[in-house]
């Protein structure tokens, strides 16, 4: 007998295998959606549809600061992880050299170290090693934040570059040189262009990272640092209210909305390649 | 064709990687205007010896001079030399017509002589309609004329060739070499080509140079290269050869005779050959100069041999009909094998040689090139 692609979902380990992921996992999610819009103060009983909630988290100044303090700060963070991360992916394309094994593992350490470890860290280092200045205006005094994201950023950015690089064509660079180019012009106009769905993608994944980042901003913001997802966590130990709920709402969907973005970006890569 | 003046020039150029001589001590000459071909077996350092002609590669030692000027340490962007890939290397994201303007771009030629200079080059490579056409909605041949324009449009002194037609299929090959000759004429620019593809090196080139393992084996024209090799290497690397080793027993101003093993006449040349009685040689003898003769008592005379002599017999052991002309293996009573060439001149003679008949091969005193290495 022949067997569908989806036949295996008549077994019941894999049902109660799905079943679980939608209930532990995608409840918890619609649940907190869907109260947000519930025109209640308690988020256990349903009593009908408003959007009243969303209206009082714009009168939150606080709130909205926080917002616009997290978008600084991803932005920043973005901008320089782009740079470092392209400049590290074409050393290490480039260039053979002592210690470039070294490199490229101290690259990845960003990644599998634990936040929390990263996070004390950074404590240290801006309070005991480099203090940050505190009494900086807007938006100097989130330098510290955005140095802390930009160094976890910048690894996965280059990570996504130099994938992007592996199929990068060196007759095409010997071909413009050829032409005339010198390494500047071959860079702008022959590498650039080919490295721009990895640079897409390498931002959004960068700038998704900052802007939910909990773990290692707890450790590194001050009182008048707060950025939104700190905000989110200081508003539930006050108190639980749709209010939470419908700031979270909007968080998922802007992290969501770019992930599908930057997923997109590299499939329509990836298909283009393979056509 | 043309022979113009010299206008490149290796002087003693080798190149090493590590231990690898990938060229050794290369002197050679080509002349303004022609159309030169590089050509050997793969990894012979004909491709390395083009490479460092474009400035990708810095010679060990000696010097390369374009029109009289030293341009070994030029890099490639500063030298009047453009190249045509091997897989073309068009830019994937810019218009037909903006690969083409690419080079003038680079130059900071703008505006309307850019452009008019563009549409001229995709003129002469019958591309004019398809300018504004992405890359990957190209054909290969397409693509392959996108990359030429490329190169020409810049209006260097040489134009370097990198296995131009290898990477096409069978048919369009032959169209493009016709095309690519053509094209020479028309811009009257010297082409360096390199090709592993002795039949496009021949019917392309004015002059061929034989590269073997870095060193420059013979440089010649194609019908030199076939009819007087130089070496072995070259008189088996070009076309089908039938490689006697013999040994020179008469030596005359007018005459010489070599003694081949298993003939029982020693072979017989029109010419003289300079060399020791004794002496080792070879004798190439091409399939399409053995004459094949249907079996008769008395041998059959080839012209110019006295009455006996360049006449052998034997047995045919395999027939390759090939339409044109057939292929025939013969093997002499030590059971040496001979390729023999046979055009197929009528409908139905070639009856007479089928498998297991004996026949006579019989050559001129002329058709052997006697090889001394």
């Amino acid at each position: 007998m022949r067997t569908g692609p989806l036949d295996y979902l008549a077994r019941w380990p894999l049902r109660l295998w799905l079943a679980g992921v939608g209930l532990f996992l995608y409840l918890p999610l619609v649940s907190l959606v869907a109260f947000s819009f519930n025109d209640s103060k308690r988020t256990t009983v349903w009593r009908g549809f408003t959007l009243d909630w969303y209206a009082q988290l714009w009168e939150d100044g606080e709130l909205v600061a926080a917002f616009g303090n997290s978008l600084v700060i991803a932005a920043a963070s973005t901008l320089i992880s782009l740079v470092l991360g392209t400049a590290a992916a074409l050393l290490l394309w480039r260039f053979r050299f002592a210690g470039k094994s070294v490199l490229e593992a101290v690259l990845g350490l960003p990644i599998v170290v634990p936040e929390i470890c990263l996070g004390v860290a950074f404590l240290v280092f801006f309070t005991a090693i480099v203090p940050w200045p505190t009494e900086l205006p807007w938006p100097a005094n989130l330098g510290a934040i955005i140095i802390a994201h930009a160094t976890f950023s910048f690894s996965f950015v280059a990570l996504v570059v130099r994938a992007r690089l592996a199929s990068f064509d060196g007759a095409l660079a010997e071909a413009a040189r050829d032409l005339g180019a010198g390494e500047w012009l071959i860079f702008r106009d022959i590498m650039v262009p080919h490295l721009v769905p990895g640079l897409v993608a390498g931002a959004l994944l960068a700038f998704t990272l900052s802007l939910d980042d909990f773990v290692i901003t707890f450790f590194t913001s001050g009182p008048d640092t707060i950025t939104f997802p700190i905000k989110v966590y200081s508003m539930v130990r006050f108190s639980v209210t749709p209010a939470v709920n419908a700031a979270s709402t909007l968080l998922i969907l802007l992290t969501a909305a770019l992930t599908a973005l930057a997923l997109w970006l590299q499939g329509a890569d990836i298909a283009k390649q393979a056509a | 064709m043309t022979t113009g003046q010299s206008i490149i020039r290796f002087e003693g150029v080798t190149k090493r990687y590590g231990k690898v001589v990938a060229v050794d001590n290369v002197d050679l000459e080509v002349r303004e205007g022609e159309f030169f071909a590089l050509l050997g077996p793969s990894g012979c350092g004909k491709t390395t010896l083009l490479r460092m002609l474009a400035g990708f590669e810095v010679p060990s030692e000696g010097r390369i001079l374009i029109d009289g000027q030293d341009v070994t340490q030029v890099p490639p962007n500063k030298r009047p030399v453009n190249m045509v890939f091997q897989n073309y290397a068009v830019f994937p994201h810019m218009s037909v017509a903006d690969n083409v303007g690419y080079g003038l771009k680079v130059d900071g030629i703008g505006g309307s002589e850019r452009a008019r200079r563009v549409e001229e080059a995709l003129a002469l490579v019958k591309l004019d309609a398809l300018g504004s056409r992405r890359p990957d909605q190209l054909s290969g041949g397409q693509r392959q004329r996108v990359a030429l324009a490329r190169a020409l449009v810049k209006r260097p002194r040489v134009l370097l060739l990198d296995e131009p037609l290898s990477a096409l299929d069978a048919k369009l090959r032959e169209a493009m070499r016709t095309e690519l000759c053509q094209l020479q004429a028309q811009v009257g620019i010297t082409f360096v080509m390199v090709t592993h593809d002795q039949d496009e090196a021949l019917a392309l080139a004015d002059r061929c140079a034989v590269m073997q393992r870095g060193l420059l084996q013979q440089v010649a024209s194609p019908s030199d290269l076939y009819e007087f090799p130089a070496s072995r290497f070259v008189a088996d690397f070009i076309g089908s050869v039938n490689m006697l080793e013999g040994r020179l027993v008469v030596d005359e101003p007018d005459h010489a005779e070599v003694a081949v093993a298993g003939f029982d006449q020693p072979v017989f040349l029109d010419h003289g050959v300079t060399g020791a009685a004794g002496t080792t040689l070879w004798l190439a003898l091409r399939p399409e100069k053995i004459e094949l003769h249907k079996w008769a008592a008395t041998p059959p005379h080839p012209g110019d041999a006295p009455p006996g002599r360049n006449v052998v017999a034997g047995t045919i052991t395999h027939v390759a009909y090939l339409g044109s002309e057939s292929l025939y293996e013969v093997a002499l009573a030590d059971g040496q094998k001979l390729k023999a060439l046979r055009s197929n001149l009528t409908r139905w003679d070639q009856e007479d040689f089928a498998l297991g008949e004996t026949v006579w091969l019989a050559w001129h005193a002329c058709s052997p090139a006697v090889l001394l290495s």
